[in-house]
């Protein structure tokens, strides 16, 4: 594999409390080619931590520390706020979980894609309103100039995803971290909205953080797993692998997993005894 | 005080209020019905508090020399000898046709005082609104942009001395300071005493009459004279105002599409005055009615300090003469004014907030 | 077990102990923000000097002392004194039971009131509702100042009326928040299951709605205190509060009025006061907001 695109070695991220400074994320590492990897974790695990800590966007009081944070080179932590500024949205770009809440309600859908697009180029107007109805055909929006005049309210949660999407893709980053990008939608659009990241994605050669709490869509869509608990990755494996994993964690999660036409006496509990204090 | 204070500390989301009342009148003619009741209830309580509370209204008016002819004379003049209820519809009957009884004091009719004494009160106040939006706003957008540095806790301070200082004391320790100790600004009053009556009034607003008949020189002066009571009033809308603003943009910060904002790339300047004060500009229109209703309520102090020829000034002259139509006619027109831009700055949050359309 | 083990049990073994701790609680979460530590210890400065004003006040209050009248602040006379010769600290200090008089005869005339109000209209719903809300939005949508300067005038100065006048026009807000606790308990299931037990209306009210809204009220009627003051000081600057020689603090600002221009202590000083304890309701009114309403914590 060449250079990868993104490094991250013991990783930690903070927030002080009453009681002193809670660690979130204790001590992550991993690298990153151009290729889609899952990070897959409860509430609370850190994985969302994690997504935010890569573009900076964790404020204070929080704090993050890390020996490499290195995004194609570049150490992202040493980095000015400005010159986040031209990394963010213009190379590495994430979409959120919920665009009821993602999408910004009084400007227009058309009007937040321009933003995203117009604050790394500088385009004649009428090629950014070519480029935006573009991009939001490439997510699948059949009549993207009625769309784009629209105000979030006034689409659907899928849509709306879609929408997200188109907006965090127009600049061409090279790593799209995807947070949950599919909890808050109904479950018919799901694998919808992921096939558009999918192809997008591969397509564009890009890189992909994908995290979520679904193991079996994580498997999927992914060429590799991380599986955090507690702030740690507990287990990594290549999504094809997943029925090898060890840990007592991943095995508790799999063991969760429904299958279609099997009844079950009980439900399975994770038993957390058997990693407490790992 | 300045300020409804009291119903201003924790103001519920605006926007929930208002929906609220929105809701009620989803039409126009319910807008104007709840408007009608809404005055109707004011004229309750000044006909409650003109006719029931006093003991005897007549003697009020007649004085205790009068004979008994001339009280009962009074009493059938002033419709007391009619039910309470008939007393009250004539009573709304009067107002709606602008009869608010004659003043005792100065002898006039009171609606005429009135529109006198008005354009005195809006020009102040309205100067005030506007330092107040001037500097009331950016201070609470920088302090929630700022927040728990030094400056939000200054900010925060200041915020609450605006529930905490007496107006009128503010005032007076204005005059003593920038009239009489520093002389940077005019004393009471509109105009110094020989630009008196000089200017003709078309508005009744000095510094627009003055600018209208090109007289430079009273327009100057009566800026020196206008602009302390209307820093001290904008004093108490900027402590609210960049209270609430502040209150409204850590909101807006805090919200996912803030991030998403920051994830794009954007500056933080346009984050904040794009992303997050753009939603807030309409629950703040709310804020501002409010502040700036609360202001013409203020002036009633600021005015009796400043000797300012306005309504305020009018109803503590009429307070301490028991001059009880004039002081309901001046209750009412403060209510009105006061109820009708409540209402006015509900419907522009109907009007203004896409998502509400 | 130490005590604050017992205080801070998690599972308390009985109702005082649970009240017990739970007040420890607020207290502690109090102690760590330094401008509600202040605004406590601001009111509880002026506590001590409405109770032992006799023997803090240097002077008489009201006693004249025509040859000295007017003095600047000075050793003997710390903010200075009055065109009667009267120690403006000492009437600052009297001042203070004034002062605590009027806020507390406000509060417990229109809280209690306004819970009240808003208990009825928000449990029994309906027409009920209709017409208490209806009633109270009309004197919510009313200036506050105004009315109470109208009510004063009819009523006739002085400051027995002007507590009246306040309390009339401060109970509406709190009849607000009162409804709205309510409406939120009034179809818990534990309200059913008292009804189910054959409790009526009224020990409902009293005994389970009552006290499930009093932080709210301790929040909200902490804050407005500080509006009190300020009005209870403008209708006593106005001259329709508090009759001299009372030494009501904004009947002192108003006779210092006069003499602002020269003898600017007059009606400073008693300013300072009114500011000073404000500020303390204030702060400790946002204090008890951040402890005790923890959904609005960082709002205004």
């Amino acid at each position: 594999m060449a250079a990868p695109l993104l490094t991250v070695e013991n990783l930690r991220v903070s927030f002080p409390t009453h009681t002193g400074r809670v660690e979130v994320v204790k001590g992550l590492s991993f690298t990153l080619g151009r290729e889609r990897l899952g990070i897959v974790g409860e509430s609370g695990s850190g994985k969302s931590m994690t997504g935010r800590s890569i573009l900076k966007l964790i404020r204070k009081p929080g704090e993050v520390t890390a020996d490499m944070l290195e995004f194609d080179g570049v150490d992202i932590l040493s980095q000015s706020e400005k010159q986040m500024r031209a990394i963010r949205g213009a190379r590495i770009s994430m979409v959120m979980q919920d665009p009821k809440f993602s999408l910004n309600p009084v400007m227009t859908v058309g009007e937040q894609i321009a933003e995203a697009l117009v604050t790394h180029q500088k385009l004649p107007r009428r090629d950014v309103q070519a480029r935006i109805i573009e991009m939001l055909h490439a997510v699948r929006i059949n009549d993207p100039e009625r769309v784009a005049k629209l105000y979030p309210h006034e689409v659907s949660g899928g849509m709306g995803q879609r929408i997200m999407i188109a907006m965090m893709l127009i600049p061409e980053p090279e790593l799209l971290i995807a947070d949950e990008p599919t909890s808050a939608l109904d479950v018919s659009v799901q694998a919808q909205v992921l096939d558009i990241i999918d192809e997008l994605v591969r397509n564009k050669g890009m890189g992909l953080i994908l995290i979520s709490h679904d193991l079996n869509l994580v498997s999927r869509y992914c060429d590799r797993i991380l599986v955090m608990n507690g702030g740690r990755v507990v287990e990594e494996c290549a999504a094809g692998q997943l029925e090898n994993a060890q840990h007592p964690y991943t095995r508790g999660l799999l063991a969760a997993m429904p299958v279609i036409n099997e009844t079950r006496d009980e439900l399975p509990v994770l038993d957390r005894t058997q990693w407490a204090g790992t | 005080m300045a300020i409804d204070q009291q119903s201003a500390t924790p103001e519920p989301a605006p926007g929930a209020a208002s929906r609220r009342i929105v809701r009620g009148f989803s039409t126009g003619g319910g807008f104007v019905l709840t408007l009608f009741l809404t005055f109707l209830g004011l004229l309750a309580i000044t006909f409650f508090i003109g006719r029931v509370i006093p003991i005897d209204p007549v003697l009020a008016v007649v004085g205790d020399r009068a004979t008994q002819e001339q009280y009962d004379v009074a009493k059938i003049a002033m419709g007391l000898d009619q039910p309470l209820w008939m007393q009250f519809i004539s009573y709304v009957g009067n107002v709606f046709t602008g009869d608010l009884g004659m003043s005792v004091s100065t002898g006039r009719p009171v609606i005429e005082d009135l529109s006198r004494f008005f354009p005195a009160t809006f020009e102040m106040a309205t100067l005030g609104i506007l330092i107040g939006c001037a500097i009331g706003i950016p201070l609470g957008v920088t302090a929630a942009a700022r927040q728990g540095s030094w400056l939000d806790q200054a900010i925060r301070v200041v915020g609450l001395l605006g529930y905490s200082v007496p107006a009128f004391w503010l005032g007076l320790v204005g005059l003593a300071l920038f009239y009489a100790r520093l002389r940077w600004v005019g004393g009471p009053g509109r105009l110094d005493i020989f630009y008196d009556g000089l200017v003709e009034p078309v508005t009744g607003m000095i510094l627009i009459d003055s600018l209208l008949r090109g007289e430079i020189d009273i327009f100057w002066n009566a800026v020196s004279h206008i602009i302390l009571p209307a820093a001290v009033l904008g004093f108490f809308s900027l402590a609210y105002i960049a209270r609430m603003t502040r209150s409204f943009m850590l909101d807006q910060l805090s919200q996912e599409f803030v991030t998403t904002a920051r994830v794009k790339g954007v500056p933080e300047r346009v984050v904040i005055w794009r992303h997050a004060f753009n939603p807030i500009r309409v629950p703040l229109i709310t804020v501002i009615g409010l502040s700036y209703a609360g202001l013409l309520e203020g002036s009633v102090m600021i005015e009796t300090v400043f000797s300012w020829p306005g309504i305020g000034n009018y109803l503590t002259t009429a307070l301490l003469n028991a001059d009880m139509n004039a002081v309901l006619g001046a209750t009412l027109v403060i209510g009105a004014v006061f109820i009708v831009i409540n209402k006015i700055s509900d419907v522009l949050y109907r009007v203004l907030d896409p998502r509400a359309r | 077990m130490s005590t604050r083990d017992w205080l801070l049990a998690d599972s308390p073994t009985s109702r005082l102990q649970a009240n017990v701790g739970r007040a420890y609680r607020v207290f502690t979460a109090l102690m760590r923000n330094p401008l509600s530590v202040l605004g406590g210890a601001i009111i509880l400065v002026l506590l001590l000097t409405a109770a032992f004003a006799p023997w803090i006040a240097p002077y008489s209050a009201v006693g004249q002392d025509l040859a000295n009248r007017l003095m600047p602040p000075s050793a003997a006379h710390w903010m200075g004194t009055d065109e009667l010769g009267r120690d403006i600290f000492s009437r600052v200090v009297w001042g203070s039971q004034i002062t605590l008089t009027i806020v507390l005869l406000v509060a417990l005339i229109s809280a209690p009131l306004g819970l009240l109000i808003g208990a009825i209209a928000g449990y029994f719903g309906g027409w009920v509702d209709r017409i208490l809300m209806g009633f109270t939005d009309i004197f919510l949508s009313l200036p506050k100042l105004i009315l109470a300067l109208a009510f004063v005038a009819a009523l006739g100065p002085g400051i027995n009326n002007a507590i009246i006048a306040i309390a009339i026009t401060s109970w509406p807000a709190y009849a607000r928040i009162a409804r709205a606790e309510t409406l939120t308990i009034r179809n818990a299931e534990y309200i059913q299951a008292v009804q189910l037990a054959g409790g009526g209306p009224i020990r409902l009210i009293v005994q389970h709605v009552l006290p499930l809204c009093t932080s709210s009220m301790i929040i909200r009627v902490t804050l407005d205190m500080a509006g009190v003051i300020l009005t209870a000081a403008g209708l006593g600057f106005i001259g329709l509060g508090a009759q001299p020689p009372l030494p009501e603090w904004g009947a002192m600002i108003s006779r210092g009025r006069t003499f602002i221009l020269d003898q600017w202590w007059v009606a400073t000083m008693p300013g300072f006061a009114i500011i000073i304890v404000s500020l303390g309701f204030c702060f400790l009114g946002d204090g008890l907001r951040d402890v005790l309403d923890p959904k609005s914590e960082g709002k205004n």
